[in-house]
């Protein structure tokens, strides 16, 4: 399964028959798992949005649910997949270490996949996205996130074989390129993660079949390690997609490459502490424990983040003057191609995630400000910002070159491509802060109906809560009109899409 | 000068350009403000989610919530009974799905030791309209420190999802002010 390899025209990078498989089955799974949560995203939009409320009760529920699995865990991990075979083996004009090894556990991961969608889609598993203990599920729910999950290691497991066959085979010369080595801390955070799920997982896979007893909350403890960890490989790979994109879009350079891969270590070394701020106003934990793994640890990741909010955009201006566009201090900003899907969707990726979601998050890393955040709106508003504006917006900047490079077809409808990141950025910029502003009122998250209608007392928000619904709804569907622009787009492209000319094969 | 996905070669150890240097000298001293201000706020700060925490068991609990009520019921609420327990007293509230028992009557700049915990599935205990959210979660006794220093009627909304009645999940505490003895007794 080893034989060919194909040269890129355009990069004159070698690519792997099976790397090129791979990468576009992953991405193709992937953009399957981005329409379903797409489309149960504007059903949970229309019912909290009070003024329409769509959906009973039971549907909302299992509807956030499918959302939060798919968009979470699905669309996120198997693109993540495909930009980890890129990373290793196409950028290091590499063979993948175990093709067929590669195809078992994607076929693993699909498997789970729709394990899970069963459950849900048949009200087996109304549980949300994070399936607090003792909610419970049907066995083949947490069975088929155990699955994927093993699927997902093994597959992290082959983009590190990967490695150590290209230097073996002296496929590069010198270190491996700054986004491998970025995508190779993604991959170390995911086995963190993935070991996290399976830690709790399989205990619970076990209780939901009778056998053994699993604490409230341990499972908390415990599966927050998966739960936010998976946004930190986001974060990871959002990070090296962000160096890949500005070469591709405007050749930004590195400007130097050791503060570059500091700041991915420091990810590695300080980033899974994040996840105890999920449990600052649990009754598990002490106050020694919370301030400590919130605080000290987290905030080198924080530092992380920041340097690479300068060293990307530096690198991006560095790019640019040196293809001549240095006339006074911002020539080279006004002369980027914010035509280019690729490039628009960099530059709100970087700012959307670093000023929106990154901000929010920080403060409600903090014990005081938690109490007044914790399972509000402002929660959602956040992660809204840092997973959609931040890493999805990067995954779909990256996919127009993917189409061309990997798929070998051309973009179709590239005046539609060209406003789908401002569509797309614009709505989630409004939709997230509205959303956040909502929460500020003490409005919670994962609630069909904050009117209470049916309760035994009588709950007010303020009012501007009815204004600031709207306006979220109003940013939710330009922005869920920008997604589905770039289904269109992407899956017109690939699938009936005109090819590019044809690259050498050797 | 090269992209970030070219292979360098030789050594990449280099020292950074001043620019960078002064980015990360700025965001490195940001980041030890925010460290500093966690525990600084912690001792400083009016409002901390630190309590007296205990494993607990549901019937165990359950007793306890039952013991408080009987003790000190003035009435009910919706079918709920209304408790007014003397400041300083440790104070019950008990998570099922889906509702909070018992109605709690505080007296206003009187502390309390208030208890948290659920019979049954995660709770979020979120207090409306001043926001003020803690998790409950079944097993745990979650005690905190409260003082209310505002009278009126708050409502208890459950934040944390519990199933398909959560949204009928909602509690009430009624702080009265510290002079209205002549109150007891009140409820409907």
């Amino acid at each position: 399964m080893n034989g060919s390899f194909r040269t890129c025209p355009t990069t004159g990078l070698k690519v792997h028959a099976q790397a090129d498989a791979l990468i576009k089955a992953n991405a193709v799974v992937a953009t399957v798992a981005l329409l379903i949560g797409g489309i149960t995203a504007v059903l949970v939009l229309l019912t909290r949005w009070q003024a329409v409320h769509l959906l009973p009760a039971d549907l909302f529920y299992r509807v956030l649910t499918v959302h939060g699995m798919n968009m979470l865990i699905f669309f996120i991990l198997f693109f993540e997949m495909a930009v980890l075979y890129f990373a290793s083996a196409v950028l290091l004009n590499s063979r993948v270490a175990t093709p067929r090894l590669a195809w078992a556990a994607f076929g693993l991961m699909v498997l789970g996949t729709v394990m899970v969608e069963w459950t849900m889609f048949t009200g087996r598993a109304d549980v949300l996205f994070t399936s607090y203990v003792p909610l419970r599920a049907h066995p083949a729910f947490y069975l088929g996130v155990i699955l994927f999950a093993v699927g997902a290691l093994i597959v992290t497991s082959i983009f590190f074989g990967t490695l150590v066959v290209a230097k073996r085979e002296k496929t590069y010369e010198g270190s491996v390129p700054l986004v491998t080595f970025g995508a190779a801390t993604a991959a170390i955070i995911a086995v963190i993660t993935l070991a996290h799920g399976a830690a709790i997982y399989i205990p619970t896979f076990l209780w939901s079949i009778g056998v053994m007893h699993v604490d409230a909350q341990v499972y908390r403890l415990v599966w927050w390690g998966l739960g936010h960890s998976s946004q930190q490989i986001n974060v990871a790979a959002m990070v090296s997609i962000w160096y890949l994109l500005g070469a591709l879009t405007i050749g930004a350079v590195v400007v130097n490459e050791k503060v570059s891969r500091s700041a991915f270590v420091l990810y590695v070394l300080f980033i899974s502490m994040a996840s105890a701020h999920h449990l600052l106003v649990d009754p598990g934990m002490g106050s020694a424990w919370k301030v400590w793994n919130t605080s000290y640890a987290m905030y080198l990741a924080v530092l992380a983040s920041m340097i690479h909010g300068f060293t990307v955009p530096a690198g991006m201006e560095v790019g640019q003057r040196l293809r001549g566009y240095a006339k006074g201090s911002f020539e080279w900003l006004r002369k980027a191609p914010w035509g280019d899907p690729g490039f628009s969707s960099l530059v709100f990726s970087v700012i959307i995630f670093g000023f929106l979601g990154g901000i929010t998050g920080v403060t409600f890393g903090t014990e005081q400000i938690n109490i007044i955040a914790h399972n509000t709106l402002r929660i959602p508003g956040h992660f809204h910002a840092t997973v959609v504006g931040g890493t999805a917006l990067a995954f779909m900047g990256v996919t127009y070159y993917v189409i061309p490079l990997i798929f070998r077809k051309q973009v179709a409808f590239f005046p539609l491509a060209k406003i789908q990141p401002y569509l797309f950025a614009g709505g989630m910029v409004v939709f997230s802060m509205a959303m956040t502003f909502v929460g500020t009122f003490g409005v919670p998250r994962r609630h069909w109906d904050i009117t209470f209608q049916q309760a035994p007392f009588d709950v007010q928000f303020a009012p501007a809560v009815d204004l600031l619904l709207g306006i979220m709804a109003l940013g939710g569907l330009i922005a869920a009109l920008g997604g589905g622009i770039y289904i269109l787009v992407t899956v017109w492209s690939v699938f009936l899409g005109k090819p590019m000319a044809e690259g050498r094969t050797a | 000068m090269h992209t970030g996905l070219v292979s360098p070669k030789g050594i990449w150890w280099k020292p950074a350009h001043k620019a960078e240097k002064i980015w990360v000298a700025i965001a490195f001293a940001w980041c030890m403000v925010l460290f500093a201000m966690m525990p600084l706020w912690h001792f400083k700060g009016g409002q901390n989610p630190s309590g007296i925490r205990h494993k607990v068991t549901a019937a165990a609990y359950a007793r306890r919530t039952q013991e408080f009520i009987r003790t000190y019921q003035v009435g009910t609420d919706a079918g709920i009974p209304v408790v007014e327990p003397p400041p300083g007293s440790d104070v019950y509230l008990q998570a099922t799905s889906f509702s909070w028992t018992p109605v709690l009557r505080l007296r206003k700049d009187a502390e309390y030791i208030m208890h948290l915990s659920s019979l049954d599935v995660n709770h979020g205990f979120s207090l409306s309209p001043v926001n003020i959210n803690f998790q409950v979660v079944p097993g745990y006794d979650y005690a905190l420190r409260v003082t209310p220093n505002e009278a009126g009627e708050f409502q208890i909304v459950c934040n944390e999802f519990c199933g398909i009645g959560h949204h009928l999940m909602v509690g009430k505490i009624i702080v009265i002010d510290g002079d209205a003895t002549a109150s007891a007794g009140g409820g409907e």
